[in-house]
């Protein structure tokens, strides 16, 4: 393991911003912090980076390559961290920029000037801004500049790279640029990177593994593809994507939803994906919900419909193209919508 | 962009600039034409008018040295960190601006004499000062302001004139330090200090250099004070001709006198050469804040 985490809490006052949280980050790997904003990813983030300390506890740990580094200052921990807004020295230009790191080293440490010259220009390349080493950070872009704040990172060989919300700042298109690209950087370099986000697209894409906090703890760890598909809450459920929240009674062996005319079995509450339910003109075997088509949008990649079910509350669908072309349904239409897979989860959990 | 308003805001700063600052100067000038070239320059070529230009603007070129290095140590402690009585000490540090200036003249010129407080120490310390260099003959403390009989001087010398430059001067730099260092990012220290940089590798590299050109402005605005103060000098100095004699003080005898042709000549040498100092050290600022747009 890179980096383990062991029992971590932080508390601000009479705020737990981090509820006894242990977190193991395997080698090489691009791991994404994702959660709701006030969560507490970014002060977990900062406690591995140094920046923060968290509440003295004899169980509390945190070890790079097995070497405790709790009481090791943000300096001594060879980290390399990304801010949000860049926090870049608006004073030197790119290339002193990049080169701080290394000049700020003493001794035998300190590379030779050309060889912080040479390493420097290496990072530039790498970060496509040649030619740009003599502009100040005001000069550049917000793309060009979190480029610049990771070539700076970078620059010092760090252990693990840390990134706090990179793209946050930044617009749509720059945003999803940037997130590819990051991503074919760390295929390159392999080089052991935690991010926190709070946009599950940014994190399913961009990453290994994906951690969801909420609340202060971890709600799920694993690959982009078992937190979505096999959400363990209805927190990671709702936070990885649009879903839909249903009534209605487990009967015998199959989910009836909830309608004025099944009385029979237990109230439970399913969860399903815009994706994962059909739509049909009829209800052949009763298992289906009417609903009336409130808006349909069509201007996607896939056809995104609304629904209202019999106590006006909206449905979203989302269903191919060649599935639509089927039945055209309208605004206005009656519809009987089915889950394909709903999901229920026992604990309590309101949306 | 094109804002509107363009030229109904520049006509009304330039008509205010000149009702305000541009006519009342322009007297300076017509005055002062009113002298023949030869006893202008024998007005203000007087030893004891260019002693007073020396002493002005050395002891306020100094007051603002130490009130940029003082001052910036206030208005980081004040803003850095919290402890008890700091909200106190951030309203004393505006008193010199509040209080009429003959009055802060008046008080310390009280403390500075010999029988006051801080005159009182300098005084044993002066003399103390001298036996020991005399004892090991450091030649070298054969200084103006000390002897074996008054110790260290600083009243109705030119080190009281200085002291009461400090004292006028250190609001300028403190006020305008402290927004710029409130407005540091916090996060651009801390990326600092993750690539490796230590605290004063931190201060020195990164957060100074980006409050240079406040620094620059607050000393501006100490000097252009000290030049052109009056009352809080005249008490402490003692107005000694050409020892302790400041040159707001020449013109205020000279119009006494009713000799307004001299005393705007006078003026207006000093006036030149605070403008022409004041442009020096504003390039100076630009050329500092030149990286951000």
């Amino acid at each position: 393991m890179s980096i383990e985490v062991k029992n971590i809490t932080k508390t601000y006052g009479k705020f737990t911003a981090l509820k006894n949280v242990s977190l193991e980050i395997p080698d090489g790997k691009l791991v994404a912090l994702l959660g709701p904003s006030g969560g507490g990813k970014t002060t977990l983030l900062r406690i591995i980076a140094g920046l923060e300390v968290p509440d003295k506890k004899p169980e509390t740990d945190i070890c790079f390559r097995g070497k405790s580094v709790l009481n090791a200052h943000v300096a001594e921990r060879q980290i390399g961290f990304v801010f949000q807004h860049y926090a870049l020295f608006r004073n030197m230009n790119v290339f002193n920029n990049i080169a701080f790191g290394l000049k700020v080293r003493r001794g035998k440490e300190r590379p030779t000037s050309s060889g912080i010259k040479q390493r420097v220009m290496e990072l530039i390349g790498l970060i496509q801004l040649d030619g740009m080493e003599n502009r100040y950070p005001d000069q550049l872009s917000g793309g060009q500049r979190q480029r610049v704040a990771l070539a700076r990172a970078l620059a010092i060989e760090p252990q693990f790279l840390l990134l706090d919300e990179p793209f946050g700042a930044l617009d749509a298109r720059v945003r999803q640029n940037l997130r590819r690209w990051l991503r074919k950087l760390h295929d390159e370099i392999k080089l052991t990177s935690i991010f926190v986000t709070h946009d599950q697209e940014e994190a399913l894409e961009l990453a290994d593994r994906v951690v969801v906090i909420n609340a202060g703890r971890i709600e799920q760890d694993g690959t982009p593809n078992e937190v979505f598909h096999h959400p363990k809450n209805a927190f990671v459920m709702d936070f990885l994507g649009n879903v839909n929240l249903f009534h209605g009674r487990a009967d015998a062996d199959r989910f009836v939803y909830e309608h004025p005319d099944t009385k029979n079995g237990t109230l439970e509450r399913f969860f399903a994906r815009p994706h994962e339910i059909d739509l049909r003109p009829d209800n052949p075997d009763g298992t289906c919900f009417p609903a009336t088509v409130k808006r349909v949008q069509l201007a996607a990649s896939v056809v995104k419909i609304e629904l209202l079910d019999h106590n006006s509350k909206e449905i979203y669908v989302e269903i191919p193209h060649e599935e639509y072309g089927k039945f055209q349904f309208k605004v206005g239409d009656s519809v009987f919508a089915v889950p394909k897979k709903p999901i229920v989860f026992k604990e309590d959990y309101s949306i | 962009m094109v804002l509107p308003g363009f030229r109904i805001t520049l006509g009304f700063t330039l008509t205010y600039t000149a009702l305000i600052v541009l006519i009342p100067l322009s007297l300076l000038v017509w005055h002062a034409s009113h002298l023949t070239a030869a006893d202008f320059f024998k007005t203000v070529g007087n030893p004891q008018v260019v002693a007073s230009y020396k002493l002005t603007f050395t002891a306020s070129f100094l007051a603002a040295l130490t009130n940029a290095v003082f001052g910036f140590i206030a208005a980081w402690a004040l803003v850095r960190y919290r402890f008890p009585g700091r909200k106190i000490l951030d309203s004393i540090i505006d008193i010199p601006f509040a209080i009429p200036t003959a009055v802060s003249g008046i008080a310390l010129t009280t403390i500075c004499a010999d029988s006051g407080w801080v005159g009182g120490l300098a005084k044993a310390y002066g003399i103390k000062l001298v036996e020991f260099a005399e004892r090991y003959r450091l030649d070298f403390f054969d200084v103006p302001l000390l002897d074996k009989v008054d110790g260290l001087r600083i009243a109705y010398t030119p080190l009281g004139v200085y002291t009461a430059l400090v004292f006028i001067g250190l609001p300028f730099v403190v006020r305008t330090l402290q927004p710029a260092i409130t407005d540091f990012d916090k996060e651009i220290e801390e990326a600092a200090h993750s690539l490796g940089a230590n605290r004063f590798q931190t201060f020195w590299r990164i957060i100074f250099p980006s409050l240079v050109p406040a620094l620059v402005t607050g000393f501006v605005l100490a000097f252009a004070r000290a030049l052109g103060e009056y009352g809080s000098v005249i008490f402490i100095a003692g107005n000694i001709p050409f020892e302790t004699e400041i040159t707001s003080q020449l013109i205020y005898t000279q119009l006494e006198e009713l000799n307004y042709p001299k005393a705007t000549a006078i003026a207006l040498v000093m006036l030149v050469a605070s403008f022409t100092c004041m442009f020096a050290i504003n390039m100076i600022q630009w050329y500092s804040a030149r990286y951000s747009k």
